[in-house]
């Protein structure tokens, strides 16, 4: 007998579609639960953390906000696979005012966010007009020739890098600091994906052409895209460069580029809300697995390769489905 | 019709590597006239159309609108200026429902110029559009992802997103084409009112009777060149246009 899930609305979603929502507390729970849920979590998690976890948490929030811009880039037709440019470029451009001007972190990682977008799109500009895994290639190349740069030439440091930078003045700045930038980039950048600018975004990424024919500039827009996302990704470098105060080569690794991927696969794409929970899966993981030394990415790869043949769609889709609606196997008639 | 042509196509060519896909054609178009374009297949009636909307740079040749050259604009350009088309292949945005399709549209900087940056609520526009070419708005279908679309609404959302754009000179690439008698005839009316809005109208068409019954003029293309240009019972007439057309006419 043939059987196919049948999905049915559940009811409290079907009541809270309209103005009853305001009746009931349950109905306005219910609503806005996915959006409290963080905030509450991410205020109260640095307080019940010991100060191990306290920076793995910092580091789930810099890796959400590079999986946040991966996605940002993804949603607007620019399969990315160099997030340690942006990452590397926010960091090297708020150690250098630090170092060179003496800078008050809290005006150099403002700087550095702008300088850093602005350098990367700059960067990334002539190479707009490629798609798919061309565009890729190049993303991938460019920190890669920098860090070359960086060697060859000893500017900003050279291989040494630049130390003894100025710190945020605590800890707990640095924890709270990032999960605000991470959930103000979570639900600003959710909000724009949703109006009709991001609609135009997701429409480059359907058609192009179709765009064009719309009598819109399909690379001013792209250029807009790929500057929000490299200032959230320089945001992030900056922010970790006072955390470090220390800023050197490794900032271009590879880990920036990849990381930010895997979260999206696991968390699911095109919601950002994926890609932070993702984030916050695999980067604690990776701390859990520490333990089993040289075996750790055997484990986190197998991880990996269950939740994308178990989960293809990724966890948040699941979850959104599950909130939303529940399900029944029903025959299938021949 | 007189004064300076709305459009000017001045022996306009593109070969693709060695296929010389239009060769030396040159019309002229005036504001409120219905011109269609006729001719085998491959004879280049869908590249002229991407020749005047920049999708294909030209070999050589001017097309001037309003009397400016436009000549391998960009595509956003030139639609800026007023000239909108649809695709033979259509081109929706799968992933998107139909009315969200036509909100892209309109948030070009065109209609942006047009109606002075101010524009509430864009899927209202967008859902009235769409009724317009006959989506039914009580059948929930302007909601629907596009990619589930029958092909009759997927030409309809093409006609709703040229015309979002508030355009002057309208240019339909086969619209007509996969439909049924009984959808034609109820897109008939809808390009009749936009004529009566004073609106240019281009029609590419295969189906002769649907071109010959709205059109005032019809220009015949065989082999990438221009053969015949005048109203269609002289065109049909014309012993060339009836050699081109002879067993390829089904
Ligand atoms: N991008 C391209 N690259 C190479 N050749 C092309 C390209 N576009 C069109 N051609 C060729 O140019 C010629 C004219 O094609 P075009 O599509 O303009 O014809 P058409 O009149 O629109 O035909 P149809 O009635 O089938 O739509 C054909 O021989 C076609 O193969
Ligand atoms: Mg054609």
């Amino acid at each position: 007998m043939k059987k196919r899930k049948e999905r049915i609305d559940r009811g409290i979603k079907v009541r809270s579609g309209d103005i009853f929502a305001l009746c009931s507390w349950r109905e306005m729970l219910y609503l806005s639960g996915p959006r409290l849920f963080p905030l509450i979590a991410c205020a109260v998690l640095p307080l019940v953390l010991d100060t191990y976890w306290q920076r793995v948490l910092l580091s789930v929030a810099i890796f959400g906000l590079l999986a946040i811009s991966w996605d940002i880039l993804a949603q607007s037709s620019m399969v990315s696979l160099g997030q340690a440019l942006f990452f590397g470029m926010g960091a090297y451009c708020s150690g250098a005012m630090d170092h060179y001007w003496h800078l008050s972190p809290f005006i150099t990682i403002p700087l550095a966010t702008i300088m850093g977008g602005v350098i990367s799109t700059i960067l990334l500009l002539p190479v707009l007009r490629l798609r798919g895994i061309y565009f890729a290639m190049v993303t991938l190349i460019i920190p890669l020739m920098l860090v070359r740069i960086i060697e060859a030439t000893k500017i900003l440091g050279g291989t040494e890098g630049i130390s003894g930078l100025t710190s945020l003045p605590s800890h707990w700045i640095e924890l709270y600091l990032s999960l605000a930038a991470l959930l103000a980039a979570l639900f600003g950048f959710r909000r724009l994906m949703d109006s009709d600018y991001g609609l135009v975004l997701k429409g480059i990424n359907d058609n192009d052409r179709s765009v064009m024919n719309a009598g819109i500039n399909i690379y001013w827009f792209k250029a807009q895209a790929l500057f929000l996302s490299s200032a959230v990704g320089a945001f992030a470098g900056a922010l970790m460069t006072h955390v470090y105060m220390f800023v050197g080569m490794p900032v271009f690794a590879l880990d920036y580029s990849i990381l930010p991927i895997a979260a999206v696969v696991v968390g699911g794409g095109g919601s950002l809300a994926g890609a932070v929970l993702g984030a916050f899966i695999l980067v604690p993981l990776s701390e859990a697995l520490r333990a089993l030394g040289g075996l750790r990415i055997v484990f986190y790869g197998a991880f990996l390769v269950f939740f994308i043949v178990a989960l293809p769609e990724g966890i948040f889709h699941f979850i959104t489905r599950k909130y939303h609606q529940f399900e029944r196997w029903v025959e299938v008639e021949k | 019709m007189s004064g300076t042509p709305l459009l000017q196509v001045v022996e306009l060519s593109k070969s693709f590597g060695g296929v010389q896909a239009v060769n030396r054609v040159s019309f002229d178009l005036h504001k409120g006239e219905l011109l269609g374009i006729i001719g085998p297949n491959g004879s280049g009636k869908t590249t002229t159309v991407n020749l005047i909307t920049g999708f294909v740079k030209a070999t050589s040749g001017k097309v001037f609108y309003q009397g400016r050259d436009i000549t391998s604009w960009s595509p956003h350009k030139i639609v800026r200026l007023g000239i909108s088309r649809t695709f033979q292949m259509v081109k929706p945005f799968y992933q998107l429902p139909a009315f969200k399709n036509v909100i892209i549209p309109l948030y070009s900087p065109r209609v942006k110029g047009l109606v002075g940056g101010k524009y509430g609520d864009r899927s209202a526009v967008a859902l009235d559009l769409l009724e317009e070419v006959g989506f039914e708005r009580d059948a929930q279908v302007a909601y629907k992802v596009a990619s589930v679309l029958p092909q009759g609404y997927l030409k309809r959302l093409e006609l709703a997103k040229a015309i979002a754009l508030q355009p002057d000179l309208i240019i339909l690439d086969e619209l007509f084409s996969g439909l049924s008698l009984a959808e034609v005839a109820s897109i008939v009316p809808i390009i009749e009112k936009l004529l009566l809005e004073g609106k240019t109208i281009i029609m590419i068409e295969h189906r002769l009777k649907e071109v010959f019954r709205i059109a005032h003029r019809v220009i015949v293309l065989n082999y990438g060149r221009l053969i015949a240009d005048g109203p269609a019972e002289e065109v049909m007439e014309n012993e060339e246009v009836k050699k081109a057309y002879l067993g390829s006419e089904d």
